[in-house]
């Protein structure tokens, strides 16, 4: 089920995160309920909302009385260390989120914002998740997507690599190429 | 048959031509002011306006000694000549216009390659720069010098993110002195901003942008990002067309592009403004031919 690889057991958290946009909608439906006893359900105990803009203050909780522990922030530096201890990233559709999650080789469900005007990051994200990279729910179906995800089946993203528009950029520009 | 009456800016004579000299059989009377016309006066009226028959012709004569004095010409050609003068200056703009289009997407060759580019990298946001951080970390630096970062006003972590990576190309390069400057624009569309009121913001980002550009007036302009860069690919263009600079264009599309191209992305592929326009995602590729597909960024 991909719950504990080893005996160790450090706290499994799950990381949330709506990087600078203001995303309620998500962190309103991680907050509910149904989607923290499934995620308690699953091993994870733990649960961090870094919630950017947003007004919606989820309940905090210690976690002492056997629930899930859920704390929050809007913004930090240190984003990038809370996701690389995470054990389950759930993000907005940023790009720049994505490609982080995915290069630490953290499981990842993206949860498209249906409030944008010009919606194009759900291109990207059905995309990589019609290539088994992550998972792609939205607002309304992010607890079925938590219960059916086998986080096995999810493949590597190998990062990608700039050197061939570097190469276009050096020939175009008339310098030798090296 | 009409009369024209030229008054002269100075209001110091009067011009009139007519072929007939016999006045007074005219119909009406045309006034010109500066060739504008400003009056057409019957003629029961122009006896009220003008002397008799005989009084006008000496008043015609007076009129051509001053003109001769003033060296003050009224003459039909002159009121051709701004239109002429703006004729041949569309012409020659239309075609030099065609020309820009028709090198733009040209190499530079090798003749013409100088030991650096002065470079404009424009930095969109979040994921923008970050693809274009990924971009710079593989370019040589020594030929893209100096560098100008511009980031928008309201985006306060690219320029620092730009900061913190061009001082690690100086720090391993040993390269003293300014190599890289960075500065912040007004952006012409925030996200989520409706397309009507950023016509606006569109144009105050483009006064903001001209006073940039002249300043910088970069060889090179790599773009990736949202409206950010379009005042400057615009003014770019425009120093090419006005001989002021003339600059490669580069643009990469945002690798959150699969399936249609950015608005950014799609004036400046249709206008032909990018000497290059490179995609992340093969199915762009297919859908406009002229770009490069380059695999991911990220």
């Amino acid at each position: 089920m991909g719950e504990t690889e080893d005996g160790m057991r450090p706290k499994k958290v799950v990381f949330v995160t709506v990087g600078t946009t203001c995303f309620d909608v998500l962190v309103k439906v991680v907050d509910s309920l149904e989607v923290k006893d499934e995620l308690l359900g699953r091993g994870y105990p733990s649960l961090l909302i870094q919630m950017g803009r947003g007004s919606y203050l989820p309940t905090k909780s210690t976690g002492d009385d056997g629930s899930l522990a859920v704390d929050y922030f809007t913004f930090s530096s240190s984003i990038a260390d809370h996701m690389s201890s995470a054990s389950l990233v759930i993000s907005h559709a940023g790009s720049g989120s994505i490609f982080e999650t995915l290069r630490l080789g953290k499981p990842l469900i993206v949860v498209v914002n249906e409030d944008l005007m010009d919606n194009h990051q759900s291109e990207l994200v059905e995309e990589l998740a019609e290539r088994k990279h992550l998972y792609c729910a939205h607002p309304q179906t992010l607890h079925q997507t938590i219960v059916g995800m086998d986080l096995k089946s999810l493949l590597p993203y190998s990062p990608g690599d700039a050197t061939p528009v570097a190469k276009l950029l050096i020939r175009f520009l008339g310098f030798p190429e090296d | 048959m009409p009369i024209t009456v030229q008054i002269s800016n100075s209001l110091r004579y009067l011009d009139f031509k007519t072929s007939n000299s016999n006045f007074l059989s005219q119909s009406f009377l045309i006034i010109c002011f500066n060739n504008k016309i400003l009056n057409q006066i019957f003629y029961s009226d122009i006896s009220s306006y003008l002397p008799q028959n005989s009084c006008t012709r000496n008043f015609v004569e007076k009129a051509q000694e001053m003109e001769k004095c003033n060296g003050v010409c009224f003459t039909n050609l002159s009121s051709n000549h701004p239109i002429t003068c703006f004729m041949a200056f569309t012409t020659i703009m239309l075609f030099r216009v065609l020309y820009v289009i028709y090198r733009t997407g040209m190499p530079l060759g090798k003749r013409a390659t100088p030991q650096s580019f002065s470079t404009l990298i424009v930095l969109g946001s979040g994921g923008h720069t970050a693809e274009m951080i990924n971009l710079l970390l593989v370019l040589q630096k020594d030929r893209f010098t100096p560098r100008f970062y511009i980031a928008a006003a309201t985006d306060n972590m690219s320029l620092q993110k730009a900061l913190v990576l061009d001082n690690s190309f100086a720090a391993s390069s040993g390269f003293k002195g300014i190599s890289a400057e960075f500065m912040q624009i007004y952006r012409s569309r925030e996200v989520g901003q409706s397309y009507v009121t950023s016509v606006w913001t569109t144009l105050v980002a483009i006064a903001h942008a001209f006073w940039l550009m002249i300043k910088i007036r970069p060889q090179v302009v790599l773009c990736n990002g949202p409206g950010t860069c379009i005042p400057l690919c615009v003014i770019a263009f425009f120093f090419k067309v006005a001989g002021i600079r003339w600059s490669s264009i580069f643009y990469v599309e945002s690798i959150a592009r699969v399936k249609r191209l950015s608005l950014s992305g799609l004036l400046l592929y249709k206008l032909r403004i990018a000497d290059q326009f490179f995609v992340q995602w093969p199915q762009l590729q297919r859908k406009y031919p002229r770009a490069h597909y380059v695999g991911c960024l990220m």
